[in-house]
């Protein structure tokens, strides 16, 4: 089908979209890459009676090391974040996941900050924000604030973002340099939304283990930390035991539904076997770091 | 709340596709590949499923590929597109087709030539996905091909021969022209 009417702006100041999304409230819908929101026009499901295209927002687009955090400006697209020294070198999660979010001429259109407002929960980028502990910032007319993506994510397509706010930047802690990391997801096509996937970060000197940071996707209405994982971990150590017992634990900590794509059941079944997956292969990796 | 005429009201846009310069009026909902088809008569990229999982659309948007049904009309203000229409025009590659002026770029020629495609449909989707994996990928690995074309369903052909095609087209570019497309 095609997208209904509405208006169209297309402000090229932070401040002047900020204005028009107050003018307008909930009715308004801010346009970024595009690659959720104009499906969702195109198949009617959602009416906006304005359109605001931040695309033309530079200010919102950069790369940056900040007191020793990235700081991505929220229109800075997925394939700007694939091709980003900075990401490989200090956030190496992310830019493993990116490869897995959509298909090349999606990314080049799709923004890390559209993903995480649009907060599907099968999505890469909010697991990853959610396991490398990313801060969001916010803006309205009335000011800035900054939001743990813990506290963002509330519902499935449901954050805390007020109705005449947009995210304007993710900041993100890059792990210490001896953890591994990896992003592990199950889908019927490379590119696709995952069935399931599990993001990990580990930091792990031989058996000891001292920290570990694990979330799933695409298992209930938001990403799920698994703590209650990561914990078994921690307090055992890695042995081949104590990561099944995480990976079975993971199963029972997240929430899946079941549609036409996979029941709930095999979902859970995946959760468990890519929580062991991630492990091992964080494991790997801080192996190699530390070597 | 909005006024009630701003929802309908044409804009003018101006753009260049395929090197040509092309002025427009367009209502802000208006797809851009309706108006490629539409208004301007380039009816090379086509509509499939207007959500952005099959890539039939899929166009250069200022030299990256990119859905032309996932993007307004209006966002193209001021844009530089190249459509299929635009690949075969600007090679001095392989042999004409019969009748046509216009010499078949690497890509198309490769898929002519390993059985890349069967009813076309997903082609110019297929040609313009390998154009932008190849420009920033010239030589790539098979599983790095099939990554990169997971953005264009083909119902027909079982893709062997789409793969084939483009690792044939990325040496015949690598020995001709140093990987430029």
């Amino acid at each position: 089908m095609k997208p209904p009417p509405f208006a169209y702006h297309a402000p090229t100041q932070l401040d002047e979209a900020l204005a028009l999304l107050e003018r307008y409230g909930d009715d308004a819908k801010v346009l970024a890459g595009g690659q959720s929101l104009m499906p969702l026009l195109n198949f009617r499901l959602s009416y906006p009676s304005a359109l605001i295209d931040i695309n033309h927002v530079a200010e919102l687009s950069y790369l940056r090391q900040e007191n020793g955090q990235v700081c991505i400006g929220a229109l800075t697209r997925q394939r700007a974040i694939e091709f980003s020294e900075l990401v490989r070198r200090q956030l190496p999660l992310l830019y493993e996941a990116t490869m897995l979010v959509g298909h090349l001429p999606i990314r080049t259109r799709g923004t890390i900050g559209g993903s995480l407002a649009h907060a599907d929960p099968a999505a890469e980028y909010p697991a990853v924000a959610l396991v490398l502990g990313a801060d969001l910032v916010l803006q309205s007319p009335e000011g800035q604030r900054s939001i743990s993506v813990e506290e963002f994510f509330v519902s499935y397509l449901t954050t805390a973002l007020a109705p005449n706010e947009v995210v304007t930047e993710v900041r993100f802690s890059p792990a210490s340099p001896t953890s591994g990391w990896a992003f592990e997801e199950v889908a019927r096509r490379h590119g696709d939304f995952a069935l399931a996937g599990v993001a990990g970060v580990i930091d792990a000197d031989g058996e000891q283990c001292r920290t570990a940071r694990l979330a799933a996707a695409g298992v209930g209405p938001t990403p799920i930390r698994l703590r209650a994982a990561e914990d078994i971990l921690v307090q055992e150590g890695v042995t081949e035991q104590s990561i099944q017992r995480a990976a079975a634990k993971a199963a029972e900590l997240v929430e899946p539904d079941s549609d036409i794509h996979a029941s709930a059941d095999f979902r859970r079944h995946l959760t468990e076997v890519l929580t062991r997956r991630a492990i091992q292969r964080a494991l790997e990796r801080g192996q190699e770091q530390r070597a | 709340m909005s006024e009630p005429n701003e929802h309908s009201q044409a804009r003018p846009i101006t753009l260049r596709v395929n090197g040509t310069e092309h002025r427009g009026q367009v209502e802000p909902r208006k797809l851009l590949v309706d108006f490629l088809r539409e208004d301007l008569g380039l009816t090379g990229s086509h509509v499939g499923c207007e959500h952005g999982i099959c890539g039939a659309c899929t166009i250069l948007i200022n030299g990256e590929s990119a859905r032309s049904c996932l993007m307004l009309a209006v966002q193209a203000d001021g844009a530089e597109l190249m459509t299929v229409e635009g690949l075969a025009p600007q090679s001095g590659g392989p042999p004409a087709l019969p009748g046509k002026t216009g010499q078949l770029h690497p890509l198309q020629t490769a898929f002519w030539e390993h059985h890349g495609l069967q009813c076309g449909f997903c082609t110019p989707g297929m040609l313009m996905t390998a154009y932008d994996l190849l420009q920033t990928n010239a030589a790539p690995s098979e599983a790095e091909i099939r990554a990169g074309l997971s953005a264009v369903l083909c119902r027909c052909t079982g893709y062997q021969g789409i793969v084939e095609a483009v690792q044939a087209a990325a040496e015949t570019l690598r020995a001709r022209r140093g990987g430029q497309l």
